[in-house]
Parts: C-alpha cells; sequence; structure tokens
C-alpha cells in the first residue's frame, strides 16, 4: 500500500479545501451513502426485529418474542426445510452438471463459443421470466406432461408442481437450469489454467484422458468449487423471483422459502416486526455460511503472500 | 489436450453436448412458438406445439392491447418504466462507481480501506435487510410509488458493485503514471479524465452489461415500492399472469415474455464476453 500524496495526510489548508471541495464531495458522498445506508439500515431492520411492530414500526422492546414467533411458525418451518433441501440439491446438481459442462467443452471442441452461450444465455434473463416459462412447461395441464398424453402416452405423469410432496424439486429443476452456467465458467476458466506440464507429465507416466482429470486436473480446480458453492449457496439462501414465479410458495405452502416468509410477514400480513426477524434470521444463515468462507479466504491469502 | 479425431469418444462427447444444448434451449424455442400461436390452439393442444397459423398480432396485443386490471396498454408503459429506471441508474451508478473505484485504488485517503470494505458488504447483504428501511425512507422523501425513487435505491446499491469491478481495474494501474501527472500539477478530475477514462473502456463496459442486466431484471424492490402503473416490468409480468389466471391468454402471454427478456437477451447476444467477465469478476471478489 504505497501511499502516494493522499490529500488527507498533510491536512491541507483551508483554502486547498475550499478548492477541493469537488473532489472530496465526489469521492466521500457516493461511497459515505453507500456504507451508511448498509450499516443503518441494518441495525434498523435489526431494531425492528425487537419492537411490538404490526401495520406501521413503533418504539417499545418485545425482546425475543418475534423471534421465537417466526421460529415457531409452520410457515418457517417449512420454508427452512425447503431451504436445506433445495439449497444442497441446487448446489450439488449444478455443480455437477457445471462441472460436466466444463470438462465436454473443454474437450477442444468445435462451436465452442457458440455452446458456451447457450449455457450462459438462461443468467442475462429475469428469474420472473423463466419462472413463468418453466411454470408452464411443468403445468401437467398444459405442458409436458400435456404433450406426451397428445403423443399417445396417457400414462405418463410429471406433476410435481402441484404435488405437495415434489414441488419444490421443480425449483430446483428451473434454477438449475438458469445458473448452473455461471459454474460452467468458473470450472472452464479453472480448466483452462491448469499447467500444461502436469497434465503432460501425467500423460508420460501413462495416465489416461480419465484418471488425468481425476487425479491430476480435477483436484486443482477445489478453491473454485468453494467459490461456486458459496455463490449458489447465496442464491439459494435470498431465492425469491423465481419461486415467486414458479408456485409462488404453492401448492400450499410446500414451496415456501424464506424469502417469501419474509415479504409475506412485512407486506401481506403487516406483521413488521416479525418480517424483520424473519430477515434477520436470513441473514444468519446467510453468515453461517458466508463467516467460513471469509475465513478460509483470510487463511489462503496469507499462505499465498508468506509463500 | 489431444489432436481432433473423429473417435467414436469423440462423436459421444459432440452428441452429449448437443443433447444439452438442446435441453437449454428448449424453454426459448417453446416459448418463441408459443407467442406465434393463438390462444385457442395452445389452449387446445399444449404449450409445446409448432404454430398451425403465424399469429404475429400476439405482439401487438402484447405490446399495446391486452388489459391489466382496469387498464388496457399492454406492456409498453411497464417497459417505458423500466427503461427510464434502468438507464439512469445504470449511467449514474457507473460513473459514481468508477469515480469512487480510482479514489480508493490511486488516490489513497484516510479510511479508505475501511469505507471500501464496508461499501462491498453491500454485495451480501440481503436486500430484505433493506426492504423496510427503504419503504421507510422512501415515504419520508415523498419518492414512494414513483421512478425516481427506484432509481435511487438501485443507484445507491448498485455502487457496491461497481465501486468493485472499476477499484480492481484500476489496482493494475501503475501508482507512477498518476506520481508523473500530480508532478504536473494534475488533479484529481484532470488525471480521471485524461489518464483513467481513456483506459477504462474494458471495465466500464462490464459495469454497464452488469448493472442494466440486474437493474431490469430486479423484482423485489420494483414490486415493493411501486404499484400499478409506477411498475417496471417484471413485476406487471407478475401482475399480468395473475390478473389473467381466469382465461388463460397463452400466445399474448408469451409474447409479453419474449418482449419483456428482449433488452438483456441483445446485450448479452451483443457483450456476452463482457457479460461473462462481469459474472466471474462478481464471484471471485
Amino acid at each position: 500500500m504505497t501511499d502516494i500524496a493522499s490529500p488527507a495526510t498533510g491536512r491541507p489548508a483551508l483554502s486547498g479545501v475550499v478548492g477541493r471541495l469537488p473532489e472530496y464531495l465526489m469521492i466521500w458522498v457516493p461511497l459515505l451513502l453507500s456504507a451508511a445506508h448498509l450499516i443503518s439500515f441494518s441495525l434498523w431492520t435489526i431494531w425492528i426485529s425487537f419492537t411490538p411492530s404490526t401495520l406501521v414500526p413503533v418504539t417499545g422492546w418485545v425482546g425475543m418474542r418475534n423471534y421465537t414467533a417466526v421460529l415457531a411458525s409452520r410457515n418457517w418451518q417449512i420454508a427452512f426445510d425447503n431451504l436445506l433441501l433445495f439449497g444442497s440439491a441446487f448446489v450439488l446438481l449444478s455443480l455437477v452438471t457445471g462441472l460436466m459442462l466444463a470438462i465436454l467443452l473443454d474437450q477442444r471442441i468445435r462451436g465452442e463459443n457458440v455452446l458456451r452461450s447457450i449455457f450462459l444465455y438462461p443468467l442475462a434473463v429475469s428469474f420472473v421470466v423463466t419462472g413463468t416459462v418453466w411454470s408452464w412447461l411443468l403445468n401437467p395441464g398444459i405442458g409436458i406432461q400435456k404433450l406426451v398424453h397428445d403423443l399417445g402416452w396417457t400414462s405418463f405423469r410429471f406433476d410435481w408442481l402441484v404435488d405437495r410432496d415434489m414441488a419444490i424439486w421443480t425449483i430446483v429443476i428451473a434454477a438449475i437450469w438458469q445458473s448452473s452456467g455461471f459454474a460452467m465458467a468458473l470450472f472452464l476458466a479453472g480448466l483452462r489454467s491448469v499447467d500444461a506440464d502436469i497434465i503432460k507429465a501425467a500423460q508420460i507416466d501413462g495416465a489416461g484422458p480419465v484418471r488425468t482429470y481425476w487425479r491430476v486436473i480435477l483436484p486443482t480446480l477445489w478453491p473454485i468449487t468453494i467459490t461456486v458453492i458459496v455463490v449458489q449457496l447465496q442464491f439459494a439462501i435470498s431465492a425469491f423471483d423465481l419461486v415467486r414465479a414458479l408456485t409462488n410458495g404453492g401448492p400450499g405452502i410446500a414451496t415456501q422459502l424464506p424469502a417469501l416468509v419474509v415479504y409475506d410477514l412485512m407486506f401481506q400480513r403487516s406483521q413488521l416486526g416479525r418480517g424483520a426477524a424473519a430477515a434477520v434470521l436470513m441473514l444468519l444463515i446467510l453468515l453461517a455460511v458466508l463467516l467460513p468462507y471469509a475465513a478460509w479466504r483470510y487463511v489462503q491469502r496469507r499462505r499465498a503472500t508468506h509463500a | 489436450m489431444r489432436e481432433r479425431t473423429f473417435a467414436p469418444s469423440r462423436l459421444l462427447i459432440y452428441l452429449v453436448v448437443s443433447l444439452i444444448a438442446a435441453a437449454y434451449l428448449a424453454p426459448l424455442v417453446v416459448v418463441v412458438l408459443n407467442s406465434l400461436r393463438t390462444n385457442e390452439e395452445i389452449a387446445q393442444a399444449s404449450m409445446i406445439g409448432w404454430p398451425q397459423q403465424w399469429a404475429w398480432s400476439n405482439y401487438a396485443r402484447a405490446w399495446s392491447g391486452f388489459c391489466v386490471a382496469e387498464t388496457c396498454a399492454g406492456i409498453r408503459p411497464y417497459m417505458l418504466n423500466s427503461a427510464l429506471v434502468t438507464i439512469p441508474a445504470t449511467i449514474i451508478s457507473t460513473l459514481l462507481g468508477a469515480i469512487a473505484g480510482y479514489a480508493v485504488s490511486l488516490w489513497r485517503f484516510r479510511g479508505d480501506n475501511w469505507i471500501y470494505g464496508i461499501v462491498t458488504l453491500g454485495l451480501f447483504l440481503p436486500q430484505q435487510m433493506r426492504l423496510l428501511p427503504w419503504t421507510i425512507v422512501l415515504r419520508d422523501i415523498g419518492l414512494i410509488n414513483t421512478l425516481t425513487g427506484l432509481v435511487l435505491i438501485h443507484t445507491i446499491q448498485g455502487l457496491s458493485f461497481t465501486t468493485l469491478f472499476c477499484r480492481n481495474y484500476y489496482v493494475a494501474i501503475p501508482h507512477e503514471l498518476i506520481r508523473a501527472a500530480r508532478i504536473d500539477g494534475a488533479g484529481f478530475f484532470r488525471i480521471f479524465w485524461r489518464i483513467i477514462l481513456p483506459l477504462s473502456a474494458p471495465i466500464l463496459i462490464v459495469t454497464v452489461i452488469w448493472q442494466f442486466t440486474h437493474i431490469w431484471n430486479e423484482f423485489l424492490y420494483g414490486v415493493t415500492f411501486t404499484t400499478g402503473q409506477q411498475q417496471p416490468v417484471t413485476a406487471a409480468l407478475i401482475a399480468l399472469s395473475a390478473a389473467i389466471a381466469d382465461i388463460p391468454q397463452h400466445g399474448v402471454q408469451s409474447a409479453a415474455v419474449i418482449i419483456a427478456a428482449l433488452p438483456t437477451l441483445l446485450i448479452y447476444l451483443l457483450g456476452g464476453r463482457y457479460f461473462v467477465r462481469g459474472l466471474t469478476a462478481g464471484a471471485v471478489k
């Protein structure tokens, strides 16, 4: 960190300060606004979560009552269970899909650019659009099931969208379709940066392509894997648009997720205190993922600088 | 890794890749075809099928004809809303982010690491933690249910990303360049304008594409802070499918979905390389 002529170190004279007012404003106002809103809004939400606010925010203190109420509600319990299932299934399957796509594209195939664009385009489209489209495809009355029925196989069933036990898997399908391209992009970059000499050495040792991948190349990808897992978990924890468009939490509350519970409490049931508590719970779930990741990154960096 | 041969294993690779690619394209193809089928035709068969007669009128109706609630203006006003929010918020947040990124990377000032660290927390903090405070603040300053309010939110929230992108790009610029310019008497803005900005084209493209795509596709803020005629197109699409759930008009709805997705899809087609760079830059914070 070389400190090149920082204007703040030398306590400039007042005339200098006035002359530099535009630049101070341009530097500080946006940064301060951004930082201040992040901190104060978070604290504000945390504070509301301890008040008896319902329709409007009010002062007062109810301790943990909002938290116990949210945690005891069936809505939250289902949302949390769904998050565990959706989060792990989505992250695992999109890792597998992304890695498979990356390995396939790494085989010097023709049309790699076109294929890569195809696997990544869903990321450019809003979750509202993709959720809506998947809700049509997976709707047994008009989608894939209807098509297969019309083709003559009338006993075919694919009605997860309206099946309480299976509906959460429709969200897994749509989410994988939409964002496994992201895992692919990161893995492909990782594969391309593997040292060619290591690969050559393995081949000289007589390792076939499968063995080379399994023993030599894939082990170098684990830092990328962790990054992909964390980013995808972050998405899963705050998933809202996709579920809103695809199932809207239904059938019943079978596909409820934390972000939907927050919205429901805050803006549909006018339970601001409980909604804020649910938002803080979401933040805690996120921190349970991000803090270990941050610690791991810190250790990695220290190791890199010491080596 | 190997020579290009056409061994059976390579054929298998092509087969698998093509099948997966088809699966990724299928939903898009289905919607495009549906947008050209009449509502009656879809109702008789399924969502998946080849148009019997090309119903181009779906697009006209989706754009300016069909009714949501009592207003029959199609998707056009909501597309306009999205554009009026996305374009200013993208430009302002990118410009301010470039200046902030330049300041924290090359101009160093007291507390810069601290404030930069806090700003980047915005990448992780869930939107839900900010919903209530934004509602209250927007109501107090009279911007609730206005496009200006959404521009304000997206600008301030976007700063976390734009500052990060630009800062990470600018740290690679040699400090000697700045030092030399300072010795020549150039100030903060002059250096930015004359030296930094001409070097910034790649990162500005990445940032603009990232911001545009995210703000255009954003839904939660749109649906929370605006209602009715003020909603962006993502929120309007949800309202549309709820409003015509009784008498589905899947042909028109498909056309509306295509129109709503078109701006970001076009940008992706034109600047895919920069889009991917933004994705990976956002991930490897």
